[in-house]
């Protein structure tokens, strides 16, 4: 499409890594656009109550609330800066038009909304702060309700003060379990034990190699020692090597199985106990919301994060990126990488305080990963009719077995004949899963097309209606 | 009985393959990606009559419609039922006009049709209703062809690969043709492959089938006998689920010419249809831009738009995934089926544009009697590399 609003340097996600672009950008003299889909700033890290109805303790439920506030009113507060909330970038294209190269789709409104406004920009530069959503491994009963992601169950507690039940099992891997047990506890519920599925030995060694290079990120150490007293204030337990491998229930979760896992996060026969409860919050990683950058044809790593260079640009020149989408580094990284890419993007050589801040948690991302990132024994917890796919409600065993009965080596043709991931989350949800049960389940060791479940032209679901008032040609209405 | 190597595990490839491995021939079919990974993943699994004017494709249309239900039930009792299912489904097309001055020219050519042998019913605007209940009120003229079918393309192109595997055939994926091997009188008899991991190797072949589709160009031209065989881009909306509201493949009638035409820029007509599992695919675009695969609103809107002004309801349905593809494109709208005179042992299955689906039972039914020696099922001629209209592109890519 031609025709778009020329804009200067558009930041896409108004989370940590956006927020810290933003006023990075402003700070260089530019022009800047902030576009959010969600009706307020702060992302999922700084989910808050709605401004009307303000909470008296979002500096408790919150690390470093003050710090958001501080910047959400530099750049909302800045007359250079024009902040679109509630607007989701339903698609970028190629445009000759703008400074980028990029025209920018954009719906915005509510999804429920009879109509969404539609508009297009085309901005100078485009930084991609996008983030990322926690990744939930299936497990029998997994569908049932009073189970949440990690981050549902955080959102609900932070951004709605629900408390999501009474007696709470939180589990899965890694340190993001730490504040979702925490924002739980806070909202009132009794956490009745936190699960890592991985062992100590590995958790020292991953956060353990060339230890002096974390300290300059000492102050995280004081974050650590906030949840500990937490947990010790709310007493709840923290079990290493262990896994929820199944809910039980019929209308809702009633009890959970616990198991303990081997090193490989194989459950190991016979360590089953079975814990009464009426919610648990799973999360086992992160996956980056790689939609934009795919669409700008931006490279990524061999682990499917966006390449970028010193000043956070990607492959593709004016387009930088920011935050979990470059790596899952947690929010020091991903506001210094905002800050580095929101100056490179007006233009300016970053400050050499944001270079060193990124510098000192440049290595998070790889020691999260090291000490924390999923291990393929959880195969072992599923059973033929789990859920893989709850859009399309494919199973696990039909996922194998269908696999078996093609013989297929392409990712297309093993999603069209399980129809695993092609429901209306488009494998948000469960895409790199079912990537990785059905190459398990495979010939090969790869899929031979070059077909990824990170890939969706149409970044959020549109009304044919909102579409087809758009348009340039003479066929027009 | 020979070696035969068939390049390209897409629809028409697959078809063949198991086509002439069930003749008894030693077959390897030799595919650079996954099977149907390009053409044949990314269109709506058209079996249609209804959009081809009297003339030698509409005969390999037919042809290739009457051995659907019989493939597909041989594909079904072969492989059983834990195979996914192809989803043969002979629902039957609905082509209309909205518009006054498109009624005429859709009456005349279903007339035609008949007149070759097309059931393409008239029906007026309360039958089309009852067809179609949810369809605009706007229509000038309606035409019914129970014969059109669909099927899920990707599966039937895995259900050939596998049938054919049972009859003995090879299936190589992952390996790009890279040369041709020439006997002393330099007729072809054999290929070169590589493997992803870049290993070489030789296959002899008494034959070596072309079925790569829009990628048959460069196949070709490695192999020594240059087709031109262009891509042309399309693109397919996908709705979300819904409950099934749309019966039939309905599309306007101005789908017909954009089909026909050749020029180069975006043209775009209304298809619409459901599928078994509550999608609705909405296209059609066609457009040469090489290879090239953009994302353009222009198209979303256009396609949009005009599915909104078949069935008023959709503009409340949702957008979820759009994808695109490249249908391989003769100059002159014809298929290429048969040997290469050019060079001998080089045989083709090309060319069927948006068709190939529909066309993969006919086409592969044809070219194994060619190949066998037997009586065509239908007239091969007009299917010959070396057809008249055909020469001036020949010369074009041989040049």
């Amino acid at each position: 499409m031609t025709g778009g609003t020329p804009v200067g340097v558009l930041v896409i996600g108004a989370g940590p890594a956006g927020l810290a672009a933003a006023e990075a950008a402003l700070d260089a003299g530019a022009r800047v656009t902030l576009l959010d889909a969600s009706d307020a700033t702060g992302g999922q890290y700084w989910r808050h109550l709605p401004e009307e109805r303000a909470g008296e303790h979002e500096a408790r439920l919150h690390h470093g609330f003050a710090r958001y506030e501080r910047l959400r009113d530099r750049v909302v507060g800045d007359a250079a800066c024009t902040v679109l909330l509630g607007s989701a970038v339903w698609s970028v294209e190629r445009s000759a038009a703008a400074g980028s190269g990029f025209t920018v789709n954009v719906a915005t409104g509510r999804v429920d909304a009879a109509r969404a406004a539609m508009s297009a920009l085309e901005p100078e530069a485009i930084v991609l702060a996008t983030g990322a959503h926690d990744r939930t491994l299936p497990f029998p009963g997994w569908e049932l309700p009073g189970v949440f992601t990690g981050g549902a169950a955080q959102a609900l507690a932070k951004g709605e003060r629900v408390r999501v039940g009474e007696r709470v099992v939180v589990a899965g891997a890694g340190p993001f379990l730490l504040p979702v047990a925490e924002s739980v506890a806070e909202s009132g519920a009794r956490v009745i034990e936190v699960v890592e599925a991985n062992r100590l030995g590995r958790i020292v060694r991953g956060w353990a190699p060339k230890p002096w290079r974390l300290l300059g990120a000492r102050a995280k150490v004081g974050e650590l020692v906030g949840y500990v007293s937490g947990f010790l204030r709310h007493r709840i337990p923290y079990r290493m090597g262990a896994a929820v491998v199944a809910a039980h229930g019929t209308d809702r979760v009633e009890a959970v199985t616990i198991a303990r896992l081997d090193t490989d996060w194989r459950p190991i026969p016979g360590t089953e106990r079975r814990v009464a409860v009426d919610a648990v919050c799973v999360s086992h990683d992160f996956t980056p919301r790689l939609e934009l950058a795919i669409a700008a044809g931006c490279a990524l790593d061999e682990r499917r994060f966006v390449v970028v260079d010193d000043s956070q640009e990607t492959t593709v020149p004016h387009v930088f990126a920011a935050g979990e989408i470059t790596g899952i580094g947690g929010v020091d990284l991903a506001m210094a990488e905002g800050a580095v890419a929101g100056a490179a993007a007006a233009g300016r050589t970053p400050s050499r305080n944001a270079v060193r801040r990124r510098r000192v948690f440049s290595d998070f991302a790889g020691r999260i990963s090291a000490a924390h990132g999923i291990r393929s024994g959880w195969h072992h917890w599923l059973h033929d009719d789990t859920i893989v796919c709850r859009c399309e409600e494919v199973g696990y065993g039909r996922l194998c077995s269908t696999a078996a009965s093609t013989d297929a080596e392409g990712l297309r043709s093993l999603k069209l004949s399980t129809r695993a991931g092609l429901g209306i989350c488009q494998g948000r949800i469960c895409g790199r899963t079912v990537e990785e049960l059905l190459v398990a389940a495979s010939p090969g060791d790869r899929f031979l097309d070059s077909v990824s479940t990170d890939r969706r032209p149409i970044v959020a679901p549109q009304r044919l209606g909102d579409l087809a008032s758009l348009g340039d040609g003479p066929e027009s209405p | 009985m020979g070696r035969i190597v068939v390049v390209g595990a897409g629809i028409i490839g697959a078809a063949i393959t198991r086509e002439l491995a069930r003749d008894g021939h030693d077959v390897t079919v030799v595919e650079r990606s996954a099977a149907a990974s390009g053409t044949s993943g990314r269109g709506e699994g058209n079996i249609l009559v209804s959009d081809k004017g009297p003339g030698p494709e509409l005969d390999l249309a037919r042809f290739s419609r009457s051995l659907w239900p019989t493939v597909a039930r041989e594909l079904r009792e072969e492989l059983g039922e834990s195979f996914p299912a192809i989803e043969f489904e002979p629902k039957g097309g609905l082509v209309v006009s909205t518009t006054a001055a498109g009624a005429a020219p859709l009456l005349a050519f279903a007339a035609a049709q008949r007149s070759a042998g097309v059931r393409a019913d008239v029906v007026d605007a309360a039958t089309a209703k009852s067809l179609e209940p949810h369809l605009t009120d706007a229509t000038t003229a309606a035409i019914h062809y129970p014969e059109d079918a669909q099927i899920q393309p990707v599966v039937a192109t895995e259900a050939f690969l596998r049938s054919a595997r049972l009859a003995g055939a090879r299936v190589l994926t992952g390996h790009e043709v890279i040369g041709a091997v020439l006997d002393s009188a330099g007729a072809l008899a054999g290929v070169d492959v590589r493997s992803r991991d870049g290993v070489t190797r030789s296959f002899p072949a008494d034959a070596v089938v072309n079925a790569a589709g829009p990628w048959g160009a460069a196949v070709s031209e490695v192999l020594g006998a240059a087709i031109p065989v262009r891509p042309r881009r399309g693109v397919v909306l996908v709705t979300t689920r819904m409950p099934h509201r749309v019966f039939h493949k309905v599309y306007d009638a101005d789908y017909v010419g954009a089909v026909e035409s050749s020029s180069a820029d975006l043209q775009t007509s209304s298809v619409v249809e459901s599928t078994a599992s509550g999608t609705v695919l909405i296209g059609s675009s066609r457009e040469q831009v090489g290879f090239r695969d953009e994302f353009s609103t222009r198209i979303v809107a256009e396609l949009a738009r005009k599915a909104i002004l078949l069935f008023p309801f959709l503009s409340s349905a949702s957008l979820m995934r759009s994808y695109s593809g490249f249908r391989p494109y003769m100059p002159d709208h014809v298929p290429v089926i048969g040997e290469d005179p050019r060079l001998p042992g080089l045989w083709h299955a090309n060319g069927q544009e948006g068709a190939g689906i529909g066309l993969a039972t006919g086409t592969a039914a044809l070219l194994a009697a060619l190949i066998a020696g037997r009586t065509p099922p239908v007239d091969a001629a007009p299917f010959s590399v070396s057809r008249a209209g055909l020469a001036p592109f020949l010369a074009e890519v041989a040049a």
